[in-house]
């Protein structure tokens, strides 16, 4: 088989090859540009969050050797020659992790419960008026943006320590992070059910209730467990503050340097995540077959 | 023909007995969940010692404090907030630029497309999913008793943390591009290396790219709280003015924090819409 290739005339390449090779200059420029934005941005940061370099040499073997050290024993032997010596708190632990549970549960239902009223007026396509759209958007922007752990702490002043701080705290995030979400939701569904229920003569909330929930509930569902998921590992710090959960043992261990405790707390949280994590996940998949699992 | 009228139900449900009559199981599942979902909130309710006067009256105490939260005011210490911020935001920059550039080997190493053995890939995967099963904060306190307290620890913590996630996200890109050019490569003759350089990377960069521009905007966030446990940063400042009850420097703080969030986003969006294009936004 014989091909034919066409070449063009040779003025014609010139000009094809000069246009060419100047694009090619150019877009080098700008890469060449962004990477020395980037790089000076970098070398700024670094001072900005005094990097030091030689004090990361220095005690790297710290690092390495906490972690020697966490999985030893006070005796000096390795952890896991010991389970019971290791795990010796275990039943306190997984009382603090039931009520870590506990607190994410409770917050997450309540945070999806406030999101939940909350949306509808947040929706371009369902919100009685434009004004308070405006005001519950910036509401739950807020909600949103601020971290959990502020909230906790402010909390704790006002509700004193324990639990109930950190469930306000997960559920006020929560409500700001869903309801965003939910009503992304609401935007994508479909109009006509609505139309045809206003065509009856029916109120707002009826337009709602048989209109849009139908629709949305299956998202809902599946992002509100999603959230429980996150909100899971959110609670399990939320002792750091005196908010309750697990993270008030973990916090005294790491500062007073009970390193093999360390190590068990910190397996069993990862475990728990671990089991968390994969049965929101099948539970997703059963109630919401596979589109919904993203 | 006949009218929708004229269909009586007793045929309809002849011809339709699933509709109809749903079995029990089915009928009885939705109620018992929300049943069993209520109660398990009771129970939660109770056991965290949650009651009515507790909690009004910790209402009661939020609203004096939003009271006293206004005006914010900085006092005499903005230079201070201010660079605070700044740190926070070099936190940020730095520990999502560490975590990329060592998760991106690491990422090859899981992805199924690159590694076909399963032996060799389950340890790596387990390994980044342990990682990212322990929380930002955690990191920071182990960091803080390896490099001392300071911004540095949060650097450390925010890499750490983030080298799971972005293992994860990596590899998943990677396993999402198209075989088609790694063939190509390949049947040109080109090693195993060349078939990632030139096949695999030019394909993924850019969502790379965009994850990673992602993560310093969601980083903004974690660095602002990672103070809190002494890891730099303005949540130090934050934390230190709440325990004090210095509320107009606290809603002063916040505030910050909101502005600086709101302008990495704003920025960081901007420079994902230039890199990848207005398609593939996730």
């Amino acid at each position: 088989m014989t091909l034919a290739v066409s070449i063009l005339p040779e003025q014609q390449l010139a000009v094809l090859n000069a246009a060419y090779s100047q694009a090619v200059a150019r877009r080098r420029l700008r890469l060449l540009l962004g990477v020395v934005i980037f790089a000076a941005a970098l070398v700024l940061a670094g001072f900005g969050a005094e990097v030091n370099l030689r004090t990361l040499f220095t005690y790297f073997g710290n690092f390495v050797s906490y972690f020697d050290r966490i999985f030893t024993l006070d005796s000096g032997q390795r952890v896991w020659t010991d389970i019971g010596e290791w795990f010796w708190g275990l039943r306190k632990w997984l009382r603090m992790l039931g009520e870590t549970l506990l607190i994410s549960y409770v917050g997450t239902l309540t945070g999806a419960t406030l999101a939940f009223c909350l949306n509808f007026l947040a929706a371009e396509n369902t919100s009685p008026s434009p004004w308070l759209r405006f005001v519950v958007r910036r509401l739950l922007e807020f909600a949103r943006t601020v971290p959990g752990i502020v909230f906790a702490l402010i909390f704790v002043i006002a509700f004193g320590l324990g639990p109930m701080a950190g469930v306000l705290a997960i559920a006020i995030h929560s409500t700001g992070a869903l309801g965003k979400l939910f009503s992304e939701i609401v935007e994508n569904a479909d109009m006509k059910p609505v139309e045809g229920i206003r065509s009856t003569g029916a109120s707002w909330l009826s337009c709602m209730r048989f209109a849009i929930v139908p629709q949305v509930t299956a998202g809902y569902a599946s992002y509100a467990l999603l959230r429980f998921e996150i909100n899971v590992r959110e609670a399990s710090v939320m002792g750091f503050v005196g908010a309750g959960g697990i993270g008030q043992e973990l916090v005294v261990a790491i500062r007073k340097f009970y390193y093999s405790d360390v190590s068990a707390i910190l397996l069993t949280i990862i475990v728990t995540v671990f089991i968390i994590d994969i049965s929101t996940g099948w539970l997703r998949g059963r109630l919401f077959g596979k589109e919904a699992r993203t | 023909m006949t009218s929708p009228q004229e269909v009586d139900t007793a045929q309809l449900r002849a011809r339709y007995p699933d509709v109809f009559d749903r079995p029990a199981s089915a009928r009885l599942a939705m109620p018992a969940m929300i049943v069993a979902a209520f109660a398990i909130f009771v129970y939660g309710l109770v056991d965290l010692e949650f009651s009515p006067s507790r909690f009004f009256a910790g209402l009661s105490q939020l609203g004096w404090i939003s009271v006293m939260m206004i005006p914010p005011d900085p006092g005499s210490s903005l230079p201070v907030y201010l660079k605070a911020l700044g740190e926070t935001l070099s936190i940020a920059l730095l520990g999502t630029t560490l975590a990329a550039v060592f998760a991106l080997p690491v990422s090859l190493l899981a992805a199924r497309n690159i590694v076909p053995s399963n032996i060799l890939r389950f340890p790596v995967r387990r390994f980044l999913d342990s990682i990212r099963g322990v929380d930002t904060l955690i990191w920071a306190l182990v960091w803080i008793n390896v490099v001392g307290l300071g911004p540095f620890a949060g650097v450390l913590a925010i890499a750490v943390s983030d080298f799971g996630a972005f293992g994860k996200l990596f590899s998943e890109a990677f396993e999402g591009a198209d075989q088609k050019q790694v063939e190509g490569i390949r049947a040109s003759g080109g090693s195993p290396l060349h078939e990632i350089r030139f096949g695999l990377l030019p394909q993924v960069l850019p969502v790379i790219a965009g994850q990673v521009l992602y993560f310093i905007e969601s980083n903004t966030r974690s660095a602002t709280i990672i103070g809190i446990v002494g890891a730099g940063g303005i949540g130090l400042q934050l934390a230190e003015q709440i325990r004090v009850l210095e509320w107009q420097k606290v809603s002063f703080l916040i505030l910050m924090i909101l502005v600086a969030v709101a302008a990495i986003d704003f920025i960081s969006s901007k420079l994902r819409f230039a890199i990848i294009g207005r398609r593939a936004v996730a």
